[in-house]
């Protein structure tokens, strides 16, 4: 119990570091110009799914917990 | 129109509605059935974050900004996943010392001072009346608004109405009225609202709806999509420009550090340190919210930009202020429920805010601001008081109604200065100067007293001196010459080019600045003399918070002698006699004691009675209460470190202890087994040499009987001698059989016997089998059927043991079958990927019991001292040991009187059957 609730802090602070790389500069910079994807600004589109993939990382590290 | 009195109405309905749920929430939790013992509804709370700041404000920063309102969101999801130990660290420490507020925090971990508890209430009221205030002017201003509906009016600067007509006036009262309902119902020693959590859950609800709501009818309803919204804005160079941050190093340092700042928000804002470390029932339900808080953020900022990019498309003059367009838009093309709920979700917003963040800075005020000096203020006598309760109470009573006038009169006298965004940001910054002495405090053992104080007094004042009083000048009440000038026109002193340093925003600035000098004078002053005493002892309570688990781990550090009758009045005088006597009945029945008048006055009651009194009046004040009535003697340093040496000694030692006695216990159960094993086999020698020796006997004792007849008497005639030496030789052969047999079970088991493996045809076996027993058959005149299948495919096998099985099984079946009677019928088949022969007879059988002991050595069915024995007991068993060394199975299907019928399969060998059957094709 307790060396699975350590390896799923350290797949959490794994995505804590993931996340402060790629929300910072320079990955932000690139996506920093003009264009569209889908019709939604690139920057924009970048921040999101970034985030999106943040949680989904974090409720993989939180739910397979339980099995 | 709507008319006034409609929306006021609908606002106290809502109100309303709260107050049900927070009632209902109390008496669930009074009941003991708690509504909020639910890790969906803690993650909810915890977006009390997400305040009339977010719900209005977010807009108007994107319209300025851009995608820059986004790190604000962006920080608290990436702390989430630190929360796992960071948050859970703080949660349990909190738990352990009955901590209620961030103030007590601090003041708890260095050495429970109440200085430091006072000065971080005050950083902490200072930094947070703006916030509240900003809550007033959003819920007032969306009032108005509302108000003129159709006509999109902006709200006249507040202090243009007089003060009976300000709406934000009577909003602040009937906030204060609210909260002291919701949070000053009863004194409770933990300070936790279950029925104020309840509520704020459902808050977040709406406020999400209300803005999805909007969101989706500003992008869906008035534009066609995301595509078409953001297509026109192209269109608009200024617009266009707010779909990227300016590709300077400056922005990507503000980006950075607003991310940070928020970071550290979500962690130490009071309201956020309340609901999630206060009001939190169950730390596993931490886990829980690490994913759906960032969730729910990232759902109430999908549709930021579109409305702030529609909104300045819809009103490109700029007469309406961006901070509205959440509920101008609606407004704009007449969608009235949708403005009255846009309306509601901004209420649910400020209220959740106002009502979570006054109540824990009310707590804060009353237990490290006010307490403490009118415990020490002698001529109140509060010392004589019997029952103090009742004051703690009005004092957060009138906490709370201070708060929020204080909130109104920022609000009335800053005006119009600032928009949303520009306050809240600088409360966050207030907040983040707790971050060093907190976080330092849980991972570092060295910081001391000293440094805490001096670190939040540096990031305090460089706060003060960059972000507040510039503000203050930004509203009119200072020159602003201070802004552009200096202090004294000192231009290295100007407030927000500190030192000369240009180029940042005004966050960002302050933000390096304060923390530099925060974290700085921290660590300088915690290095440069030792922890004393008491803050070595909290600091290893905090630090090692994971491992002292047990709650008398407090109690090391205390030496002296203390009275139950001194210890239960002081506890009763703040927590009421009634609950202080309850609580000390329940300790004494936990400690497995009749009664409080049993309890012994050693250091784990005292500890007790600290921690209980902590949670009403702070960790500070309860020290000095408990100090008052208790003799104490003072631990020296030497003595502290001794102990916590020790302790880690101890613990060292009796992990490696637990270790290894678990590792004796391993060894001993399998020595036991062996043991157990070895004598089981010893028994099984024993009885299998007792059977041999037995079995041996019988015929020795024949051919003995009939030698010493030949032997001793020359006359026996020569029909007599040849019936004696015939019965001497069968005897003698069915000697040599038995030690044949007993030799062959020997090699078979330790492994020796030799076999050898081939491709063997099952049909061959049994007819050469049934071709050595027929005389058998013949001499008893038993009949014998075949039904053999025409191909069997081979089995790999000793052919030889195979037909030693064989004669086995066929001489047992004649063996029991009636003489001219009987009928032994061999069968040859296929079953599944086996071959299996059943030897069938019609003898007497073999009872249900008797079934597994004739594959026991020596075991032979019937009566073995009546009748003579008919065979040696051996040859089932080996035939057994045979066919299960061929990897198959031997076994009897029998009842009493129905026949016997022996089987044995055999696996088919694949391989060699392929070859076979090619053969066989060509």
């Amino acid at each position: 119990m307790m060396k699975r609730s350590i390896v799923t802090g350290q797949r959490l602070v794994a995505a804590f570091l993931l996340g402060c790389v790629l929300f910072n500069y320079p990955l932000i910079a690139l996506f920093n110009k003009p264009g569209e994807v889908f019709g939604i600004p690139l920057l924009y589109f970048y921040l999101f799914g970034a985030w999106a993939l943040l949680i989904g990382l974090m409720v993989w590290a939180i739910e397979r917990r339980k099995e | 129109m709507l008319q006034g009195w409609v929306i006021a109405s609908i606002s106290f309905a809502y109100l309303g509605v709260l107050f049900a749920i927070a009632y209902f929430g109390d008496k669930r939790a009074d009941a003991g059935r708690s509504i909020i013992a639910n890790p969906t509804i803690y993650a909810l709370s915890l977006a009390v974050y997400c305040t009339t700041w977010t719900f209005y404000g977010s807009v108007g920063r994107a319209a300025s900004t851009g995608i820059g309102f986004l790190p604000i969101y962006l920080g608290p999801t990436l702390m989430a996943g630190l929360w796992w130990f960071v948050m859970l660290k703080i949660i349990r420490i909190s738990k352990a010392n009955r901590i209620t507020s961030i103030a007590d925090f601090v003041s708890s971990r260095y050495g429970k001072s109440q200085l430091l508890g006072g000065l971080v209430t005050i950083i902490a009221v200072v930094g947070i009346i703006p916030y509240i205030s900003l809550q007033l002017k959003a819920i007032s201003n969306s009032f108005t608004i509302l108000l003129h509906y159709p006509e999109i009016v902006m709200p006249a600067r507040a202090e243009a109405l007089p003060l009976l007509q300000d709406s934000a006036l009577y909003i602040a009262l009937i906030l204060a009225a609210f909260t002291i309902l919701f949070g000053t119902r009863h004194l409770d020693a933990t300070e936790r609202h279950e029925g104020m959590v309840a509520a704020i859950a459902f808050e977040s609800i709406v406020k999400l709806i209300a803005f999805i709501a909007v969101g989706a009818f500003v992008t869906f309803g008035i534009y066609n999509g995301f595509g078409d919204i953001f297509d026109r804005a192209e269109a608009v160079p200024k617009l266009e420009a707010l779909m990227t941050v300016p590709d300077t190093g400056a922005s990507y340092g503000s980006w950075w550090s607003l991310t940070f700042l928020s970071m550290l928000s979500i962690m130490f804002l009071p309201r956020q340190f309340q609901i999630s470390v206060v009001e939190n029932v169950n730390e596993r339900h931490l886990t829980r919210a690490i994913w759906l808080f960032p969730l729910y953020l990232l759902l109430i900022n999908i549709f930021v930009l579109p409305i702030a990019v529609g909104g300045l498309l819809h009103f490109p003059d700029g007469s309406v202020d961006a901070d509205t367009f959440v509920l101008t838009l609606p407004m704009a093309e007449r969608q009235e429920a949708l403005a009255l709920l846009v309306y509601i979700g901004g209420l649910s917003a400020g209220t959740g805010m106002v009502i979570v963040e006054t109540i824990a800075l009310s707590t804060m005020v009353c237990n490290d601001l006010v307490m403490p000096v009118l415990l020490r203020w002698k001529a109140l006598r509060l010392q004589e008081e019997h029952d103090l309760s009742g004051l703690l109470l009005s004092i957060r009573r009138w906490a709370i109604a201070v708060i929020l006038l204080l909130g109104y009169v920022y609000f009335r006298a800053a005006g119009e200065a600032y928009a949303l965004v520009g306050i809240g940001l600088i409360s966050f910054a207030a907040v983040a100067q707790f971050a060093p002495a907190i976080i330092g405090g849980i991972y570092w053992k060295g910081g001391t007293r000293r440094g805490a104080m001096a670190g939040l007094t540096a990031g305090f004042a460089v706060w003060t001196y960059t972000l507040l009083l510039p503000s203050f000048a930004k509203s009119g009440w200072l020159s602003l010459d201070f802004i552009s000038e200096g202090l004294f026109g000192i231009g290295l002193l100007k407030p927000q080019q500190l030192f000369g340093l240009s180029g940042l925003g005004e966050i960002p600035h302050s933000l390096f600045w304060s923390m530099l000098a925060n974290i700085g004078c921290y660590v300088a002053f915690s290095l440069h003399r030792r922890p004393d005493v008491v803050e070595a002892s909290q600091g290893t309570l905090f630090v090692d918070a994971f491992r002292n688990t047990e709650s008398a781990a407090g109690s090391r550090f205390w030496r002296g002698s203390a009275q139950v009758h001194d210890l239960l009045p002081l506890i009763g005088r703040f927590l009421g006699p009634e609950r202080a006597r309850d609580a000390f009945l329940a300790y004494a029945r936990r400690r497995g004691l009749a009664s409080i008048d049993a309890l012994e006055a050693n250091a784990d009651l005292v500890h007790f009675a600290e921690t209980l009194l902590a949670g009403a009046i702070g960790g500070a004040s309860a020290r000095v209460m408990v100090a008052s009535v208790v003799k104490e003697e003072p631990l020296g340093i030497d003595e502290v470190m001794n102990i916590l040496d020790e302790a880690s000694q101890v613990r060292a030692y009796s992990k490696q202890l637990e270790q290894k006695s678990r590792e004796l216990e391993a060894a001993t159960a399998g020595l036991r087994a062996a043991n157990e094993r070895l004598k089981e086999l010893d028994r099984m020698k024993d009885d299998f040499m007792s059977t041999v020796t037995h079995e041996l006997r019988t015929p020795l004792t024949s051919i003995r009987a009939f030698s010493e007849i030949l032997f001793e008497d020359p006359k026996t005639d020569l029909t007599d001698r040849r019936k004696f030496l015939a019965i001497i030789v069968k005897e003698t052969e069915r000697l040599t059989r038995l030690i044949n047999q007993v030799l062959d079970m020997a090699k078979i088991e330790s492994g020796n016997a030799e076999w050898h493996t081939a491709d063997v045809g099952l049909r061959e076996i049994i007819e050469e089998s049934i071709a050595a027993t027929s005389s058998l058959f013949a001499d008893k005149q038993v009949a014998l059927d075949m039904a053999l299948a025409g191909e069997v495919p081979m089995v790999r096998a000793d052919r030889d043991r195979l037909i030693q099985v064989m004669l086995n099984l066929l001489s047992n079946a004649v063996k029991f079958c009636k003489e001219g009677a009987g009928r032994v019928t061999v069968r040859l088949g296929v079953d599944g990927s086996t071959v299996r022969v059943d030897v069938a007879d019609n003898g007497p059988g073999i009872s249900e019991a008797d079934q597994h002991t004739i594959f026991e050595k020596f075991r032979q069915v019937g009566d073995t001292m009546t009748a003579k024995p008919q065979g040696t007991g051996l040859g089932l068993p080996i035939s057994r040991q045979i066919i299960e060394h061929f990897g198959g199975r031997l076994w009897v299907k029998s009842g009493t009187g129905q026949g016997a019928t022996f089987s044995f399969s055999l696996p088919m060998n694949r391989e060699a059957n392929e070859h076979h059957e090619e053969r066989k094709a060509k």
